[in-house]
């Protein structure tokens, strides 16, 4: 994802990350009951699967976003931050010693989260920016997973999140900032300083 | 009486949300002023009784809603004279007061919530309510102002969810179920060091977005620059005692075990950035009310400073964010008047404030005494306590830091306010100026007098209850 050019790749790989996280959400979430469990997998196939991704499709052609992500850094480089992150989150995982935490979801869950700060940094698009969120939002919400049997309350929290983020950064100022400008690039929003 | 308050909340504000009589808007919006002072008293009338299941006002929670009943009607009278001087349409109008307050609501429910999860989903509906009141204008500025605000406060929620994840992981081994502040403080010793270093972590840089501190403290000043002044005065002090109250809550749960030094050193590292920024912007900067947002971070690093090193710096810490709230509401709620005489936040376009408006220039003249805390305010008695709990704790070097950037502030700050006061302005039609009522300037005076009374002739509940505040930590 980090040395992707397309923004329709990411899009496609956010597609991708519902589904994925609808099939571990499925199997893990195994002592959690029915009712809650299908409130769960509908969000994951509906919110992050389907809705989010096709309204980002939306929102590109209607305010005619260029499709090129602008990286600030080359993509080598890129890919070289994001493998050390990954590295470096297995070993510290693999340092914790705590019988209650599948190490899996942990690694997967932070190196999720550091790409998605890493997008947010290394772009200069704002849709970019908001992809890097909702990649944070799916690392968060594998973690969520991670304790969820005991908790499934956490877990209903964590969508909440979802849904709360998701439509108020998209919905409402996307469509405004759409409106105002017909290019909307991050770097026209920066007259704010000092 | 909680479900009453957030009944009658939600009600108010949806119907001042689709009225359009100017009549039942005041009509509404005293209603509500009302029922908030009702909840005030009410909750200090049962402090410590759990209500709701999830709702329990202790000394701290208690103490700030009262904060928050005396400086919202201030905010609704000058909101009132804001939008009568800027020819709102009924519709901006209405969408201003339900947004103001809900957001008065959510922040008063954060205070007095007893449970983690639940203080997140209030600060969740602070992030909604406050950046309605940044878009209020419409224009482009304003939209940058809130495209900014929503991003970080959506990153810094997702933290502070992340943090509570850990918490629950630190839980799990000792086998609690329930996540309620007090069961986490009977527990603390069964907690897991390693998950509550992490969840400690994650929740105080969430929060710093709301207190303003360093790391996401940048989202605040846009903010406060673009939402309308009586909004910003709100979201410069009420909103970050929502943030002081969520970090002092975990970090009395934190002070009580082994990792208690580490995490003190993490909110001094915070603290001391916080002003190191404050400082570098407060010498250089030129616009009013971006100066007047620095100066909240630069106090509430102070704030972070005394909690941190305890002793007495909790005390003086807890009294210094009630003292401020005062002082920097006032000086937002006169921003206004500077606004209208000048039609400018640039330092290079005011003047001569004095000749203009002479209440509002007082009022400017104190408010700068107060917020550089010099002896007649009583910022002065708070933030000399935080330097003497500095000093009984051997902080010598930082002491000394914190001292030479506080003179820098105090230099930056006052070349700004004795410009605005004194030196002629350039370029001013004198007949385009209106004449300002003074009676706009007379709750300034209350609320400035009332921060030098508190702090040099505090009454004994007062003190009691920040005392009993104190007790979570010590």
């Amino acid at each position: 994802m980090s040395i992707a050019n397309r923004i329709y790749t990411y899009i496609n790989i956010l597609i991708f990350q519902g589904f994925i996280l609808f099939g571990v959400a499925y199997f893990s979430l195994s002592e959690i009951n029915t009712l809650n469990l299908i409130l769960i997998l509908l969000e994951t196939i509906i919110f992050k699967a389907l809705a989010v991704p096709l309204f980002i499709k939306y929102l590109i052609k209607r305010n005619k976003i260029t499709r090129e992500a602008e990286p600030y850094l080359p993509n080598f480089i890129s890919l070289i931050i994001v493998t050390t992150v990954i590295i470096v989150t297995i070993i510290m995982s693999s340092s914790i010693d705590d019988k209650n935490l599948d190490k899996t979801y942990f690694v997967v869950a932070l190196s999720n989260l550091f790409t998605g700060l890493y997008l947010i940094v290394s772009r200069k698009k704002i849709i970019t920016h908001v992809i890097g969120y909702l990649v944070i939002e799916n690392g968060v919400f594998v973690l969520a997973l991670a304790v969820g049997n005991e908790m499934p309350m956490l877990v209903n929290l964590g969508i909440m999140l979802d849904i709360f983020a998701s439509v108020l950064i998209l919905g409402i100022f996307f469509n405004k900032i759409g409106d105002f400008l017909k290019d909307p690039d991050a770097t026209f929003l920066r007259n704010l300083k000092d | 009486m909680i479900a009453t308050f957030l009944i009658g909340t939600l009600l108010i504000s949806t119907l001042l949300f689709f009225n359009k009589n100017t009549i039942l808007n005041y009509v509404l919006v005293i209603g509500y002023t009302i029922l908030l002072w009702i909840l005030g008293f009410y909750e200090y009338n049962h402090i410590n009784t759990i209500e709701l299941e999830y709702f329990k006002p202790d000394a701290l929670g208690v103490l700030l809603l009262f904060v928050m009943c005396i400086v919202s009607i201030p905010a609704f009278y000058h909101s009132y004279r804001y939008l009568s001087t800027h020819d709102e349409t009924p519709r901006s109008r209405g969408i201003f007061f339900a947004s103001m307050v809900m957001l008065i609501s959510a922040c008063s429910m954060a205070y007095i919530s007893n449970h983690i999860a639940v203080t997140w989903i209030f600060v969740e509906i602070t992030t909604l309510s406050a950046s309605a009141l940044i878009y209020h204008h419409r224009n482009i500025r304003a939209l940058e102002g809130v495209w900014k605000y929503v991003f970080i406060c959506a990153l810094s929620i997702s933290f502070i969810y992340i943090g509570i994840l850990f918490l629950s992981l630190a839980m799990k081994q000792a086998g609690i179920e329930d996540m309620s502040f007090d069961s986490i403080m009977e527990h603390y010793d069964l907690l897991n060091l390693f998950w509550l270093k992490l969840s400690f972590l994650f929740i105080f840089t969430g929060f710093t977005a709301k207190i303003g501190l360093v790391p996401m403290y940048t989202a605040g000043i846009d903010a406060k620059d673009k939402a309308p002044a009586p909004a910003g005065a709100l979201l410069s002090s009420v909103l970050m005692n929502m943030g002081f109250v969520g970090i002092y809550r975990v970090y009395a749960v934190v002070s009580h075990t082994q990792i208690q030094h580490w995490a003190s050193v993490i909110i001094i590292i915070s603290a001391l950035l916080s002003i190191f920024v404050a400082t570098v912007y407060m010498t250089r900067i030129k616009n009013i009310k971006r100066m007047f947002a620095y100066s909240s971070i630069e106090h509430m690093g102070i704030v972070m400073l005394g909690l941190a090193v305890g002793g007495i710096g909790v005390y003086a810490a807890i009294l210094h964010i009630i003292l401020h709230t005062f002082v920097k509401t006032s000086l937002f709620f006169q921003f206004n008047q500077i606004y209208r005489v000048y039609q400018s936040k640039s330092i290079y376009d005011v003047g001569h404030y004095f000749k203009y408006n002479k209440a509002g220039a007082i009022v400017i003249l104190l408010g700068f005494i107060s917020a550089t805390a010099m002896p007649p305010s009583g910022l002065f008695i708070s933030e000399f306590l935080i330097f003497q709990s500095l000093f009984e704790a051997h902080y010598f070097l930082i002491l000394i830091v914190v001292l030479i950037l506080l003179t820098m502030i105090i230099w930056g700050f006052g070349s700004n306010i004795f410009k605005l006061l004194f030196t002629p302005p350039m370029n001013i039609n004198e007949s385009r100026i209106p004449k300002i009522n003074p009676i706009d300037s007379v709750s300034q005076y209350i609320l400035l007098a009332m921060a030098v009374y508190l702090a040099y002739n505090p009454p004994a509940e007062f003190v009691n209850l920040i005392q009993e505040a104190v007790k979570l930590i010590q």
